[in-house]
């Protein structure tokens, strides 16, 4: 057991290393590729904000009543084409203009909010949450494993009320790289009891001298430490990177920003 | 004839009552260790070693414990307080300063205390309070609001109420005061708001202040030249947790707390003094005998607030007074408290802000680049959490935090009177990023940040080396403090819940039970009517336990 957690730390030291501490260095921007915006985009999008939306929407975005840019609080708008269109084609009698911009100043913009206003900051792009959610529940395969709103399996975390819980950037590092983004406490475990039960699960809780586990039956249990014959923590989720393309990634991501665990529509 | 009986019952009551409510003078204290059916100071003598002579309990009947009581808190919130116990009466606090006398046999209560702390007052890591002293007919209490409160014993009322500090400039109050000779000594905490810091002697009858001695010495003073400009009038330095007394030096000693603004080290050149020192005081003049500083310049708010352990030991063949010091740097020292001398230190955890102590155990710096992860963290190797030293076993055991990181940053702030001042922040090192990390207390019953952001370790270390005899490792981190006794056993706790009991030899686990709240004190043990209790406040509940009938 202590073999297993040296093992572990060790790795996650150097995930730490490569994408906790330098969410936007240069290997990791690669290697997310198109599924966010660059740098150069954010930083454009700055200069474009500050010429043509600052007026209205104020410096930090927030001056129009029920709108927070910054935040990601829009009156509609939900995918980054709703904003693209929002911009390009205007809104609410002519109170929101139309803006002719350039396709780099229009994405660039888009971008700016995305990262928050920080021009330093990581925009992950938002697709539309619809096809996100005939993707989450068909070709993506993210339902067989994950519950929402009541519908689904219990075995891996319940998502009803993952838009609230998660940032976008994070929802899209579990699509893309889920050993990365995995929190720990959902590290699959395996266990053989003494009477050579073998029990594969998930854990919910645990201490000093015991664990607590949903199991892939999706029984609750609670076994004492001292007990087991092998307890094995993985490193790896039971979940792959996915195989969707980028722009079905923004479009899931889109999708799980609309769980906010206020249940389903009626 | 019914008359007479009715008399002697009364005049047998008031003979019973003198009897039960003994003063407890000085020299009372002084010799704590000859009445161990007590607990006389906040850590248990003036050595604070938290050993006590009792053997009731032992290694083979210890499965035999049971719960005898239970005390509930009223109010929400870590309580950290620990218990007084005088000739089976239990003194114990409550958040914000309420004061409780308590029966140790039923836990019913006698009577209540509650001062109602200035609305002003602030304190940056929850209302806390950790305990009262007590000395001849009196109980006293520091309060949130920077008051030093002085109870009658008996029937807790009020008898006079003092100054310590300003609370309008964030001065406060948390730790059990200690009673030396005639006087209470107290130190003010405030080292997130721009205080400068002090320890203070009051007149035990009357109130009245007999000495103060700044923690940051003033212009013309030896040491003032380690801060640049007016620094030094808002440097911090706090002193929140009660020290230790050596009546042979006639020396209190006083852990001193970290400078401020807290982060931001290179707003505050030089070293600082004294803050993350050890102070040894004059009891009667409070005149600083000397010092010894364990982080110069400290930039990650490692107050060594730790209690001063005193033991004479047999170090490596040579008698010494010694002080033994697990600090909330990552470093165990033992020094010779005649002196201040450093005999050990040695890193218990993982340390990387020094590379190694020089040959006076000045830390080596290593700051870490921007972004890096520093150990140990932000709450430290260790913390306030009382250690506890054997004669038996030779070993000082205490609370170290494991694998526990975190991340700074600095920033520039100008200091605003009885405002936050703190030049920066951090965050604590987390496997994966937005997962929930370790914090101040336990915030949520299911532990779903995992001992990969930090886990205890209870340590038993050897003074004569600084090297770890052995570990006893738990999950989530523990803020508990220790207790060790004459039969061999040490008896601690942790923010699981779980109250262990273990071979203070072997570190073998004898015992443990589920109490269900976050363990943040040592516990004590005391005897009444000839039965041992041990005394463990897990959650908001006080609970003794002692052997079956």
């Amino acid at each position: 057991m202590s073999h297993l957690f040296q093992h572990r730390r060790a790795r996650y030291c150097a995930l730490v290393l490569l994408l906790g501490l330098f969410p936007v260095n240069q290997s990791t921007a690669q290697e997310l590729g198109d599924h966010q915006y660059t740098t150069e985009a954010i930083q454009a999008g700055l200069r474009v904000y500050s010429r043509e939306c600052a007026l209205c929407h104020g410096p930090q975005g927030d001056l129009v009543s029920g709108i927070n840019l910054r935040r990601g609080q829009f009156r509609t708008a939900q995918s980054d084409d709703d904003l693209r269109s929002v911009i390009t084609e205007g809104r609410a009698q002519g109170q929101m203009p139309a803006f002719n911009l350039r396709e780099a100043e229009l994405s660039g913009v888009i971008a700016y909010i995305r990262a928050g206003f920080d021009p330093d900051g990581v925009a992950v792009r938002i697709g539309n949450p619809q096809r996100g959610e005939a993707l989450f529940n068909g070709k993506g395969e993210c339902s067989q494993c994950h519950r929402v709103n009541g519908i689904g399996p219990r075995t891996a975390p319940d998502l009803s009320s993952i838009g609230v819980l998660r940032t976008p950037a994070s929802l899209q590092l579990n699509l893309l790289d889920p050993a990365a983004a995995i929190l720990p406490i959902n590290r699959p475990v395996r266990i053989v009891t003494r009477n050579e039960e073998t029990i594969i699960g998930r854990r919910l809780n645990e201490d000093t001298y015991t664990v607590q586990l949903i199991d892939s039956q999706e029984r609750l249990r609670s076994l004492i430490k001292e007990e087991l014959v092998t307890y094995e923590i993985s490193d790896l989720p039971s979940k792959q990177p996915t195989n969707l393309s980028a722009d079905e990634v923004a479009d899931v991501v889109a999708y799980l920003l609309t769980l906010n665990g206020q249940g389903a529509e009626q | 004839m019914k008359m007479i009986s009715r008399v002697a019952a009364i005049l047998g009551i008031c003979l019973a009552s003198s009897a039960s409510f003994a003063q407890v003078p000085y020299e009372r204290i002084l010799n704590a260790e000859q009445e161990p059916h007590n607990w006389l100071t906040y850590n248990g003598g003036y050595m604070s070693q938290r050993y006590s002579q009792l053997d009731q309990i032992t290694r083979d009947n210890v499965g035999d414990l049971e719960l005898k009581w239970v005390l509930q808190n009223q109010v929400f919130g870590a309580w950290q307080s620990n218990p007084i116990v005088v000739d089976g009466i239990m003194y114990v606090t409550e958040r914000p300063n309420s004061v409780m006398a308590v029966d140790a046999i039923t836990g019913r209560m006698f009577w209540k205390y509650v001062h109602t702390p200035d609305e002003r007052s602030r304190v940056c890591c929850g209302a806390n309070n950790r305990g009262v002293a007590v000395l001849d007919d009196k109980v006293y209490m520091g309060t949130l609001d920077a008051r030093l409160v002085a109870l009658d014993r008996i029937n807790g009322e009020l008898l006079w109420n003092a100054e310590v500090g300003d609370v309008g400039l964030a001065y406060s109050v948390t730790m059990a005061p200690l009673a030396v000779k005639d006087k209470i000594i107290v130190g003010v905490g405030g080292g997130e708001f721009g205080i400068r810091g002090y320890v203070a002697a009051f007149d035990a009858e009357t109130g009245a202040q007999v000495w103060r001695t700044y923690t940051i010495p003033g212009p013309g003073e030896p040491g003032h030249d380690t801060w640049q400009g007016d620094d030094w009038m808002y440097g911090g330095a706090p002193v929140w947790i009660t020290g230790s007394f050596d009546p042979e030096q006639n020396l209190t000693f006083w852990g001193v707390g970290n400078p401020g603004p807290d982060w931001n080290a290179e707003q505050r050149p030089g070293d600082n003094l004294y803050s993350d020192s050890v102070i040894a005081l004059d009891a009667d003049s409070g005149e600083l005998a000397w010092y010894f500083q364990f982080t110069p310049n400290d930039a990650y708010d490692y107050d060594s607030v730790q209690v001063p352990l005193l033991a004479d030991i047999n170090w490596n063949g040579t008698p010494k007074k010694a002080m033994m010091w697990a600090n909330r740097n990552g470093y165990f020292y033992v020094l010779d408290r005649t002196t201040g001398e450093c005999l050990v230190g040695e890193p218990y955890v993982r340390v990387n802000w020094s590379s190694g102590l020089d040959e006076n155990c000045r830390p080596i710096p290593t700051p870490q680049p921007d972004g890096m992860p520093t150990y140990p963290g932000n709450q430290g190797g260790t913390n306030w959490y009382p250690p506890s030293y054997s004669p038996r076993t030779g070993l000082f055991y205490f609370s170290a935090w494991e694998d526990y990181a975190t991340i700074y940053y600095s920033e520039d702030q100008e200091y605003t009177p009885g405002r936050a001042f703190l030049g920066g922040g951090f965050s604590v090192l987390a496997p994966t990023q937005g997962a929930p990390t370790i914090g101040i207390g336990r915030t949520n019953p299911v532990n779903n940040w995992t001992n990969e952001v930090g886990h205890a370790s209870l340590k038993a270390m050897d003074p004569n080396t600084g090297a770890e005899v052995w570990e006893f490792e738990q999950y989530d981190v523990s803020d508990s403090g220790m207790l060790t006794t004459a039969s061999d056993l040490l008896i601690t706790g942790g923010r699981e819940g779980y109250f262990h009991v273990l071979d203070a030899r072997s570190g073998e686990l004898l015992y443990h039970k589920n109490l269900g709240g976050q363990i943040v004190m040592a516990p004590v043990t005391y005897m009444v009517d000839g039965v041992q209790y041990v005394s463990i406040i897990s959650g908001n509940s006080l609970f003794n336990f002692a052997l079956k009938d």
